[in-house]
């Protein structure tokens, strides 16, 4: 059985590759890459597979996934500039497919030995664009 | 794995009617979207493209490519137009959802290459709303 938790951040970033010039990140990056950056209002799904306990009725307690959320996502991204603040970033572009993986990693670890399997990390970036990581 | 998903919107009228079909046959198939002069939807066109984020520039596939692909073949050719008359797929096939939706697909897919290059990333799935109440995907 699969269960979902929501959490929100908004959070600046600016994606463009140093050593590319103007013409070429706005090729691959369009608005995203104007060099002092812009934010978004981020909304991540996290998905958890595990057995329905029969006492608790619950596959996990929401609570402590909603404390590991705040711990690894909310809390260090909230409000920051992606690029300088929350690491990978200063050396790994911040598009929503690397913050989704870099996200992924972060629930990754937190799961591990807890029988609780993490199966889909989905983070909007806006209404209109999300990225999908799974297993 | 990762994938990333875009959403778009294309709004557009249609008349769900088979030539093939008594009219009886019509109405009790189809009912309201039978009605002989056509009506109209706010479509929602969600492409969902997998693929490794590139190393360097952490992209599935830059965005404005895909806007592209999808501005040429899919919005231009179906935004503010009746389907049936207007959109040279439906001459002869009734534009139900599954039917857009696989048309769709079919015209994302055969332009990928010019649009997207040779690169990893793969058209996975093309889904359709007709309303926020019914919709249809198609993993291509």
């Amino acid at each position: 059985m699969v269960i979902t938790r929501k959490a929100e951040f908004s959070a600046s970033h600016v994606c463009r590759i140093d050593s590319l010039s103007d013409a070429e990140n706005h090729e691959l990056f369009g608005e995203e890459a104007h060099p002092n950056g812009h934010g978004h209002n981020y909304t991540l799904e996290v998905s958890v597979e595990g057995e329905l306990d029969p006492v608790t009725g619950m596959v996990m307690n929401l609570k402590e996934l909603k404390d590991i959320l705040e711990e690894e996502i909310v809390e260090p991204m909230d409000h920051r500039f992606l690029n300088r603040e929350v690491p990978p970033f200063d050396k790994v572009v911040p598009t929503t497919a690397n913050l989704a993986k870099e996200i992924w990693r972060r629930l990754e670890n937190r799961l591990v030995g807890s029988g609780k399997a993490l199966v889909r990390v989905r983070v909007h970036e806006t209404p209109e664009l999300y990225v999908d990581v799974t297993p | 794995m990762t994938s990333i998903t875009r959403r778009y919107s294309f709004s557009a009228s249609h008349r769900l009617h088979s030539a093939e079909l008594s009219s009886a046959e019509n109405t009790r198939l189809f009912g309201k979207c039978n009605n002989p002069f056509g009506h109209g939807h706010d479509y929602v066109l969600e492409v969902t493209v997998a693929g490794d984020p590139d190393v360097v520039s952490g992209l599935i596939v830059p965005i404005s490519w895909l806007d592209e692909l999808v501005a040429d073949k899919i919005l231009r050719p179906f935004r503010n137009r009746y389907i049936n008359l207007d959109v040279a797929q439906f001459a002869n096939l009734v534009p139900t959802t599954e039917n857009v939706t696989q048309v769709a697909a079919d015209l994302l897919g055969r332009d990928w290459r010019e649009y997207i290059g040779e690169g990893m990333a793969r058209l996975e799935k093309v889904r359709i709303e007709e309303t926020g109440r019914n919709s249809c995907e198609i993993y291509v």
